[in-house]
């Protein structure tokens, strides 16, 4: 109890110890997103070797995506990221009104972030015809420009909806009071993925947006 | 250093590091820059920006051993994958 208290700086109890003062759900969630760092890098490794050996079926930055626009979107989850932390910092203090609004906060800029990107996909299929199948500038080859960038900002896209959902369960189980400075593990561990997908998506914005 | 109720991590100032590292990756990602240049800039801002993410909001910097060794794991798992694909270049 005492080591896991020390990982994470709190006096009292917490659940089930793995290893080395970390608790079995903390560990769980951090060996998942190993995994994922393994999904998210095979998907950036496939793009990297596409996007360089096939240069011409690419566009330059900003000729076909919109970059400003989605920059604020990026934004948006840098700053989701930080509501989440104030959230977390909120219930390490006991102060369950403070964590109950900054959970609403990221709720609320996650799904701004969904929101942007769909309309985003709508703006590129309607009005540039940029659909997963679109061979805007191959002369030769597949759609190879198309079929990755919806891969990778749809899986991505998707791990965000998931955490928005995972994110309002959690507020809902905070709003019945089931976090506290001593039983915080739900928050913590909900914060992990949802940092993660911001770091996820640092990467990916630059890959697919700006190189 | 342990993370205390007393003690937070600056979160706000990593947020205003973030948010300028970003808006400076757009700007260098939109400039005339070589493309070997600019990539080199922006992978180095990448990997600050999640760095930060991971040590700070992630609190990796104030976890144990264990998990620091977790985090590294999938590094020598990816190096072989990359190694792997670009084979295929």
């Amino acid at each position: 109890m005492e080591s896991h208290a020390a990982a994470v700086g709190l006096p009292g109890r917490q659940p089930e110890i793995a290893l080395e003062g970390v608790y079995t759900k903390k560990l769980g969630m951090w060996i998942f997103l190993l995994s994922e760092v393994m999904f998210f890098t095979s998907l950036i490794g496939a793009y990297v070797i596409l996007r360089f050996a096939n240069p011409e079926h690419f566009a330059s930055p900003g000729e076909v995506l919109n970059v400003p626009l989605t920059a604020i979107n990026t934004f948006v989850l840098i700053c989701s990221s930080v509501s989440m932390v104030k959230a977390f910092a909120a219930l390490q203090n006991g102060d369950q009104k403070g964590l109950q609004l900054w959970l609403l906060v990221t709720i609320v800029l996650g799904s701004a972030f969904v929101g942007v990107q769909i309309y985003e996909y709508i703006q590129l299929a309607a009005h540039e015809g940029f659909v997963p199948s679109a061979d805007l500038y191959a002369a030769h080859g597949g759609p190879l420009y198309g079929s990755t960038f919806y891969v990778m900002t749809g899986f991505h896209g998707t791990h965000v909806t998931l955490g928005v959902l995972a994110l309002i369960f959690v507020l809902m189980q905070a709003r019945k009071g089931a976090y506290t400075p001593q039983n915080l593990g739900g928050v913590e561990i909900v914060g992990l993925y949802w940092h993660f997908v911001d770091l996820v998506w640092i990467v990916l914005f630059t890959i697919v947006y700006l190189i | 250093m342990s993370l205390d109720k007393h003690t937070h991590p600056p979160y706000m100032t990593i947020w205003a590091v973030l948010a300028v590292l970003m808006f400076g990756k757009v700007a260098v990602g939109l400039s005339d820059l070589p493309q070997a240049v600019a990539v080199s800039i922006l992978v180095v801002i990448s990997l600050l920006s999640a760095g930060l993410v991971a040590l700070y909001y992630m609190h990796l910097r104030f976890e144990t051993k264990l998990l620091w060794a977790l985090a590294f794991l999938p590094f020598p798992l990816v190096a072989i994958l990359i190694l792997t694909v670009i084979q295929e270049w």
